[in-house]
């Protein structure tokens, strides 16, 4: 039997762009968005499995952008449709990424009733100055509003998004948020080191950024306090109480395949990779066009596999490596197992190989080591 | 073909007067091809010229004038190099011309190569004629510069045609001065054959073509060809010359005609610039004056990135030798970078070009060390070694003392950058030897300076310091005895000898300290930390530290987009694959070459 696939929708909305964003999204007023569903709807309908029966849906994620920017109405019109379209399962996951600055009482029990879940509120820091340095558009009392109604309208699944190496932020201050943040106890914690990426205005800006030994700090106390308030880290970045990790998310690391409609929206199907064009003005016009479609040849597959699933604290498993490759990690990737396992980077556990405590830190530097070229191919 | 219709002539300019602009009309006008088949450039062949806006090889071109008197004349147009560095190639293409149009900036009027070329084009007795150019410029100063090159160079400048080859004005009249300036060939069609080589190239199906003049008599198919400096003969397969970039076959080529020849000859080393071909049935009896073999003023080790690749290099750089008579190599082994050659080059600007052809044109990835000079090395036991390998350099206890090599500079300059210029000069041990004011505003100061100080970065530094507006010119002069040491970079306690430089004593210490901060921004964190070390004779004068590698994880992956995490760590492999192993460290090849610029001012 074929596994269930994942759904990501992107909608490229913004009240006003976050100075460290590099997502594909911007601002829009509502005829804007109502195009922009519309062209989301046609994509979504011509999409053709290569089944008489519906392919079967386990997680649907709206990410953004901002998707809580858009009417409530028009997320239930991209659910209905791909509710029509595809088999979506009764337990699925369904998630929605909102900004505590354009989320009311009114959105969120609509989300809820419509069907969504699972709620990934973007709150970043506790603190007023540091949410205004990222040019954030909400308020911490705002968070905790949001929080309160989300609550109320249902909500028993929620994710909360935080930063640290933030400009301007002290331990101290990066400290109370967490404590902040575990007292409320929302399911899920994404916790993120702050990058500065080229192209942003944060890119441009000279910032008051912590030094090294602050920033490692800071991801060691993450770590810590998140562990002591019952969060597991299941993810490089991603801590959850037990039996909330998020599927949908999971699901990317683990090989499963998933559609993105929408600009700049990635998707894995049937062997292939393949992205939308990541300009949303030339979607509004033309609709989805795929860029770089790319086959996964077998050494794709098993690099991915690898550097995928090591994001995953369990790490991998050579038994599934096996099923799937009909080979062994370690007759594949030897060297660079054994080289990482002799200088701490990586352990092996029975049948999984996961990264070290250090080896989560420096897990570029692994993870490269499992990129196959022609050389070792 | 009449030699009363024949005009060899060439372009001479300071850098960026508008030579291969003006050639470029020359070849437009003279109808040889339509403006459509114009490439903007069409002398200028190679990409890498294109790019960097010089010419680096002389080349030649062939095309028809109707003048005005109603005849028809044969215009060889032969394009020479511009830059200090390829002083011998100029003077050969400049003895295969009879005349020269000497271009000169309406706006900046005469500058150090302007003069330099002229009286290398004096010395080859060439008549010169002047041509002023841009004169469409806001900043034009026409008058100004005739009177200027009158009195500086001592040339009649008043009817000096006053063009502006960029906008096409003005060529008409260059080309009529060209029918009754250069004069035409001389030379006997009936003598021994005397044909001076003033380049050649290599092709894969017709082997070496050498581009000549017919000084005397006739080449023509089947001719058993001798060239006399390498004693190398060969039958003539073929002989024509030169249509704009391709090769057009004519029947012969005789005494004042500039062409090219090719003689199914393999072996690149064969066609020596400069030397003379002659008839080995019926040879001259003296070949043409001036052929000297060229001799390498800077070396540097040359090592292919990927160790399997060492014979694609060996083959590139044999390919190269053929174009550019003045590279030379010979294999060498480094500890750190393996297998690959010492190349000798006329200077940095020669060096850099022919890193950058054999990464181009031979698709090879490269690591240079450190350029150093020929350094005389006088032990005690009475022995002399010439020194291009730091390296090589005894055992300090065996060294009575050590020479090296010391440049005659000139340096023309505005005054009011004389004072940061002779700072300049000083920095990098010059002698002064004085000062002479061309006129108001410019001065040409002469320096004696070593010429390792001018091998790094003193032409950087130099356009630096004058805000572009000094031009430079050296000569060697000789060899004096100095006090050099060899300084040795150590990485994590191990010598790297890939690293290692002779230097003087007195700027040792800060030449360390800087390839030490240097070494540190290149070489990437380890899982450990790294010392960096400079030291002389075991004594360490300067070091730095790598910090061990704390984090290196992509926190947030972008919904799905693996396609972009995997690009990533493609490109950190990519990375990864372009590192020396010296010990246990990895050295970015990149590093290698980072300390060859040492940024002067901070």
């Amino acid at each position: 039997m074929q596994d269930k696939l994942s759904i990501y929708v992107h909608l490229p909305f913004c009240v006003r762009k976050c100075l460290y964003c590099d997502f594909v999204s911007g601002v829009g007023n509502e005829n804007t968005m109502g195009s922009y569903v519309n062209k989301l709807l046609d994509e979504i309908d011509s999409f053709i499995g290569d089944k008489d029966e519906k392919l079967k849906v386990d997680t649907i994620f709206f990410g953004g952008g901002t998707p809580s920017v858009l009417p409530a109405f028009m997320i239930d019109k991209i659910l209905c449709k791909l509710k029509s379209v595809f088999a979506v399962d009764e337990d699925g996951e369904i998630s929605i990424e909102v900004n505590p600055g354009t989320s009311d009482k009114e959105k969120l029990d609509a989300y809820r009733k419509m069907g969504i879940n699972r709620l990934s509120i973007g709150l970043q820091s506790t603190w007023d100055e540091e949410l205004r340095t990222l040019g954030r558009i909400h308020t911490y009392k705002e968070f905790l509003e949001v929080y309160k109604w989300a609550r109320e309208a249902g909500f028993t699944n929620i994710n909360v998004d935080l930063m640290s190496a933030l400009p301007g932020q002290s331990k101290e201050s990066y400290e109370e948020t967490l404590m902040r943040v575990t007292a409320l106890g929302p399911e899920h914690i994404s916790a993120y080191s702050l990058i500065v990426e080229e192209g942003t205005p944060f890119g441009e800006m000279e910032l008051n950024l912590p030094d090294e030994d602050t920033e490692r700090e800071m991801y060691e106390m993450t770590r810590d306090i998140l562990a002591d308030a019952g969060y597991v880290r299941y993810e490089i970045s991603n801590y959850a109480k037990a039996g909330y990790e998020c599927r949908h998310n999971v699901g990317y690391w683990t090989g499963k395949e998933y559609l993105g409609f929408g600009v700049a929206a990635a998707s894995y199907f049937q062997g292939k990779r393949w992205k939308n064009q990541d300009n949303r003005d030339a979607y509004l016009i033309k609709g989805a066009q795929r860029e770089e479609e790319i086959v996964l040849s077998l050494e794709d597959k098993m690099s991915e596999f690898m550097f995928l699933g090591l994001r995953m604290s369990k790490g991998v498993s050579a038994k599934r490596f096996y099923e799937g490759f009909g080979k062994t990690p370690d007759s594949v990737f030897g060297e660079a197992i054994e080289r990482h396992i002799k200088n701490g980077l990586l352990k092996e556990e029975g049948d999984a190989l996961f990264l070290t405590s250090k080896g989560t830190d420096l897990a570029n530097y692994v993870m490269s080591d499992f990129i196959l070229d022609e050389n070792n191919r | 073909m009449n030699q009363d219709k024949i005009r060899n002539f060439c372009i001479i300019a300071h850098i960026d007067h508008g030579k291969s602009t003006l050639a470029d009309r020359i070849i437009e006008q003279t109808g040889l091809l339509t403006s459509r088949e114009m490439q903007a450039q069409v002398l200028d062949n190679m990409d890498l010229e294109r790019e960097r806006g010089i010419t680096i090889k002389s080349q030649a071109v062939r095309t028809v004038y109707k003048a005005k008197d109603g005849e028809e004349y044969i215009f060889n147009l032969i394009d020479t190099p511009g830059h200090v560095d390829f002083n011998y190639e100029v003077s050969r293409s400049l003895a295969a011309c009879d005349g020269a149009i000497l271009v000169v900036d309406a706006a900046q009027g005469i500058e150090a190569q302007t003069l330099a070329n002229v009286y290398l084009a004096l010395d080859h007795n060439l008549d010169v004629f002047p041509v002023i150019n841009k004169i469409d410029l806001p900043s034009a100063e026409p008058q100004r510069v005739i009177d200027e090159i009158e009195d500086v160079i001592g040339l009649e400048a008043q009817d000096a045609p006053l063009i502006s080859a960029k906008n096409g004005i003005g060529i008409e009249d260059v080309l009529e001065a060209i029918v009754h300036k250069v004069p035409a060939p001389a030379g006997d069609s009936g003598a021994p054959l005397q044909a001076l080589i003033f380049d050649s190239l290599y092709d894969s199906y017709k082997g070496v073509i050498i581009f000549c003049r017919i000084m005397q008599g006739t080449v023509k198919k089947g001719t058993t060809i001798k060239m006399m400096a390498t004693g190398a003969c060969a039958e003539v397969v073929e002989v024509g010359y030169f249509g704009a970039g391709q090769f057009i076959a004519c029947d012969n080529l005789s005494a004042g005609m500039v062409g090219y020849i090719t003689a199914s000859i393999k072996n690149v080393k064969d066609t020596a610039v400069g030397d003379t071909v002659t008839d080995a049935a019926n040879p001259c009896a003296e070949p043409l004056p001036g052929y000297k073999k060229v001799r390498s003023m800077v070396y540097c080790g040359v090592y292919p990135a990927d160790g399997a690749k060492y014979p694609d290099l060996r083959d590139a750089l044999e390919k190269l030798q053929l174009n550019d008579a003045a590279l030379n190599y010979e294999p060498e082994t480094s500890i750190a970078l393996g297998f690959g050659f010492r190349c000798g080059f006329l200077g940095l600007l020669h060096l850099e070009i022919i890193q950058e052809r054999l990464e181009r044109e031979y698709n090879l990835d490269l690591v240079t060390t450190a350029p150093g000079v020929i350094y005389k090395v006088h032990k005690t036991n009475g022995e002399v070694i010439e020194l291009t390998n730091p390296s090589n350099l005894p055992d300090p206890a065996e060294i009575e003392y050590m020479e090296e090599p010391i440049v005659s500079a000139e340096i023309m300059v505005t005054t009011e950058f004389i004072g940061s210029i002779m700072e300049l000069c000083q920095e990098r041990r010059g002698r002064y030897l004085g000062m002479e004011y061309m006129e108001e505003t410019r001065a040409l100061l002469k320096y004696e300076l070593p010429l390792n100080e001018i091998i790094y970065d003193f032409f950087d530094a130099l356009k630096s310091r004058s805000r572009g507006y000094a031009s430079f010119d050296y000569d060697l002069k000789g060899y004096e005895e100095s006090a050099l040491v060899k300084l040795d970079i150590l990485i994590n306690r191990e010598e790297v000898d890939a690293l290692s430089f002779i230097v003087h004593k007195d700027t040792a210490y800060e030449r360390g300290r800087r390839m030490c901060e240097k070494l540190k921004d290149e070489i990437p964190r380890h899982l450990f930390e790294i010392p960096i070390q400079a030291a002389i004779g075991g004594k360490v004068i300067a070091r730095e530290t790598v910090k061990a590698m704390r984090k290196d994880v992509l926190a947030k992956c972008y919904g799905g987009d693996i396609t972009r995490k995997k690009k990533l760590l493609e490109k950190q492999k990519e990375g990864k694959k372009r590192m020396r192993q010296v010990g246990n460290v990895e050295i970015p090849q990149q590093a290698f070459m980072s300390v060859l610029k040492l940024d002067d001012r901070k």
